[in-house]
């Protein structure tokens, strides 16, 4: 029984993908199973193999991908979606499911993406939502036994594998349609569940997964030692769906997470280890964790003596959980980049989306990073979010304008990298029913702002591309209508649309004519309370009524703290699969107003009226504040 | 602070790694290895290793070196064991044949080697043709190149930089083996290649495996290599004069 997991993008960016090596490690450990590992090649290479009639390949053992029982692709951005699709038809396998035949592989697919699935439901056999970690071994004996009993027949493994807690099987469901809506999902097989629930393990520390990381001997992306520290978030944050997806919070033992640390950077030789989670400042004790680690290695003796100095990144920072303490530990190593993600421009934005850190936590965070020697911050911001206004938009330039003053104090030329992105409504969020910004407010969202940075000095920006956020925001919510329209899309040549030299609006466009389906319907329109929405037979443990209520929060400007700290709001994720919360502390961390509530005033809100149900936003034009 | 000075391989499927791309992977090795290297001061402290000539993409090395300060008194390093120490935490391909401690003030590998000794596998080409190429080449009293250099085209003599070439037959092809100087500049071995203008005996450049068998360096007169694995065969002293 042999496994391949691939991701639909190059080496460069697919190897550190962690997911991935710790599944292909776990299915390793299997008695009667394997793992090997591939990528997607680059133009020049897929043509060379097609010219030459060569399949995809698998890095290890350099074999044919269709030599493999179940090929496992990692979805992690929305415009892979057509790069999944070369990759089968590169292996050998018909593109759509229904056409395989009981010796070609099973394709199976995980990761965000999947919580919805539909745009690529044609194309798969397979979906599983949430952790992977326990649900890879079920699924391997299961396909073990269909291999065992002689691997005759492929809708009976399916409805084997489509009883597997986490395994969703679409064409096991029937859709129905009506006009741009879905009417219905059904199931169409008898015994698969209406409703298909993610799977969450319940404690990260049984799980030290990757023990082997791979360290690649050309450059890729992220090339450094990875520690996941705790999986999971519950600040809240509105446009955020990993943060919604993945609750509860499963913190690693603090113990653990050195060991892994130690014994990683002295297998690897790295010198860079980055602590991964979804927001690693909320770490319990996370400075004393940094200030172990931070410009220290052990060396190999055991002795204690230090072998050179390490440097510790810590991706996803919060800036109301970044002080001096953290700066000072962090520019003991080799001094790596530092990002913060205020993601909105003014506070009043800020309770909209739920990311509760006001401007003083922002100027606080940046006036440590520069007290302790940086040149150059980089802040992230979101546009075209649920209700933003103007004056919201341009609140971006003006906190960037008053970083680069901070930093005057400890600088003579204090610099400032702004990242601006379209917002793109996700599945599984408060913001999932939220009309998308078309391409050309965005634009015009981008023109203010750059307009606004003429002048101001140290300041640099850059943006991504509308058109593109306007093709993920298509397929993020998209049904399997879409299926078509991504088969267009690869049948002209449209493959790697992460690259912005290949991604090519007019291929999405012209697909979306030629099969009768409007971008508007699929992107800019608000969805109702009432609607069926394509993933609404999938489930992330939240309930609706948690979501839609959050929505309706959000639009009266309310904030919610972190539950990690505060009562449960029953949003469903712990309580739905008997889970809860594991942290080293009760206590949230210091400084900052999210958590402890400081610099909020929340009462219970006004759910009647019509901010109850009207969306206040409007399409094309510059969004007003609600009355 | 010491220093040592390590001779390694690179032969078969990584020699598509790129020379700062096996620079990271020894750097990864010396610290998997648990040598007590020393790093630069600054805002971002590196690990003190210094490299010799760059082996291009795509060629393979016998002969390649590198060497690396340590912090005295940190830990014991057995220096006998450790070419074998080293090999066993590098991939497949790149293999430490030797580790010795250098004196402070030697010259780096850079400034020190004068010229390299490259061997070429010409899978389809009788030895013989290829000596006659060779012979015609050495017997030019000079051998111009152009180059362009800052977007002017500009012309060098190759010949001073043209040592000994010896063609014969070998196991996988006829192989052309030529020492080739390094200074004021490295002359490139595909340079070697266009003079040689034999299209008929080399064809595609690419499937011409390139091996560097030696790198020299000048030690009181007389041309020995960085570390020498043993006494020089008679074969190579026969050339080198």
């Amino acid at each position: 029984m042999s496994w391949l997991f691939t991701y639909p993008d190059t080496y460069e960016i697919g190897l550190p993908n962690q997911g991935l090596q710790i599944l292909a490690e776990i299915v390793r450990e299997h008695p009667h199973a394997v793992s090997e590992r591939a990528y997607a090649p680059w133009i020049d290479l897929e043509a060379e193999l097609r010219a030459h009639g060569l399949p995809l390949f698998s890095v290890e053992g350099h074999r044919p991908a269709g030599a493999f029982d179940l090929i496992g692709f990692n979805l992690s951005a929305e415009l892979t979606y057509t790069n999944l699709v070369n990759l089968i038809d590169l292996a050998g396998i018909p593109v759509r499911a229904a056409e395989r035949a009981p010796h070609h592989p099973l394709v199976c697919v995980g990761g965000h993406c999947t919580y919805n699935p539909e745009p690529v439901a044609d194309f798969v056999d397979l979906v599983v939502l949430g952790d992977g970690e326990e649900v890879v071994t079920e699924i391997t004996d299961v396909v073990l036994d269909w291999k065992a009993a002689g691997r005759r027949d492929r809708r009976e493994v399916l409805e084997a594998l489509a009883r597997v807690p986490g395994v969703y099987v679409p064409a096991a469901y029937e859709v129905t349609y009506d006009g741009p809506r879905v009417r219905a999902i059904e199931p169409r097989w008898p015994g698969v569940p209406e409703q298909v629930e993610k799977r969450t393990i319940t404690d990260l520390g049984e799980w030290p997964y990757p023990r082997s990381q791979l360290v690649p001997l050309t450059e890729v992306v992220h090339d450094r030692l990875n520690v996941e520290v705790f999986r999971g978030c519950t600040r809240g944050c509105r446009f955020c769906q990993a943060g919604m997806i993945t609750r509860p919070v499963r913190e690693r033992p603090a113990e653990q997470v050195r060991t892994m640390v130690a014994e990683g950077l002295r297998r690897t030789g790295y010198d860079e280890v980055a602590l991964t989670s979804l927001s690693t400042a909320d770490f319990s004790n996370i400075s004393e964790l940094v200030g172990g680690m931070a410009g220290s290695q052990p060396a190999s003796d055991g002795s204690g003596d230090l072998c050179g100095p390490v440097s510790v990144s810590l991706p996803s920072l919060r800036v109301d959980a970044f002080g001096v303490g953290i700066a000072a530990e962090l520019q003991k190593g080799r001094r790596s980049g530092l990002t913060f993600a205020p993601e909105a421009g003014t506070w009043r934005m800020r309770q909209v989306i739920n990311k509760l850190i006001r401007d003083e936590d922002l100027y606080g965070a940046v006036d440590s990073a520069y007290s302790q020697g940086w040149r150059r911050v980089k802040l992230y911001f979101l546009t075209g979010l649920p209700t933003e206004t103007d004056e919201d938009t341009l609140g971006i330039a003006e906190l960037a304008a008053n970083c680069i003053e901070v930093g005057r104090q400890h600088l003579r030329s204090p610099g400032v990298t702004v990242s601006v992105g379209g917002f793109v409504p996700k599945p599984f969020t408060p913001f999932q029913w939220f009309g998308q910004n078309t391409v050309v407010e965005l634009g015009r969202k981008i023109g203010l702002l750059r307009d606004a940075f003429r002048g101001v000095k140290g300041a640099q920006m850059k943006w991504h591309d509308p058109t593109a956020t306007q093709v993920e925001g298509l397929l993020s919510r998209g049904d399997r209508r879409l299926g078509p329209v991504i088969e267009s899309v690869w049948r002209r040549g449209g493959t790697f649309q992460e690259w912005s030299e290949h991604f090519d609006l007019e291929l999405w466009t012209d697909a979306m004519a030629e099969h009768g389906l409007s971008m508007d319907d699929y992107v800019h329109r608000h969805r109702t309370e009432d609607e069926v929405l394509p993933w609404s037979h999938l489930s992330a443990g939240l309930h609706h009524d948690f979501l839609w209520q959050d929505w309706q929060d959000a639009l009266a400007e309310v904030g919610l703290p972190d539950c990690r700290w505060t009562p449960c709001y029953d949003c469903g994720a712990c309580t739905g699969y008997g889970v809860e919360h594991v942290v080293a502390s009760a206590t949230p961390p210091a400084g900052g107003s999210q958590g402890t509530g400081q610099g909020l005033t929340w009462t219970p809100p006004d759910r009647t009226g019509a901010a109850a149900t009207a969306v206040p936003v409007s399409i094309g034009a510059a969004a007003r504040r609600p009355t | 602070m010491s220093r040592l000075r390590i001779r390694y391989a690179k032969r078969g499927r990584v020699r598509f790694l790129s020379h700062r791309d096996v620079a990271r992977c020894l750097e990864r090795a010396v610290r998997r290895a648990g040598l007590p290297v020393a790093y630069s001061q600054g805002f971002s402290p590196r690990a003190r290793l210094h490299f010799g000539l760059a082996l291009s993409n795509g060629f393979e090395g016998d002969a390649e070196y590198f060497d690396v300060d340590l912090v005295d008194g940190r830990a014991h390093v057995a220096v006998d064991e450790l070419a074998g120490v080293l090999s066993d935490v590098l991939p497949e391909g790149i293999d430490v044949a030797a580790v010795v401690p250098i004196e402070a003030g030697t010259p780096s590998l850079q400034e020190a080697v004068v010229s390299c000794t490259w061997r070429f596998t010409v899978a389809d080409a009788s030895s013989e043709a290829l000596a006659e190429a060779a012979a015609q080449l050495t017997a030019r009293e000079s051998i111009p190149l152009t180059l362009v250099r800052k977007g002017k085209q500009v012309s060098e003599d190759l010949r001073p930089l043209l040592g000994a070439v010896v063609a014969e037959p070998g196991e996988r092809g006829a192989e052309l083996t030529v020492d080739l100087g390094t200074k004021p500049r490295s002359v490139r071995p595909v340079e070697f290649l266009s003079a040689l203008d034999a299209p008929e005996l080399v064809g595609d450049v690419a499937d011409v495996r390139v091996l560097r068998t030696h790198q020299w360096i000048n030690v009181d007169g007389r041309r020995c290599e960085p570390i020498s694995l043993g006494a020089p065969s008679t074969h190579v002293e026969e050339r080198a004069s």
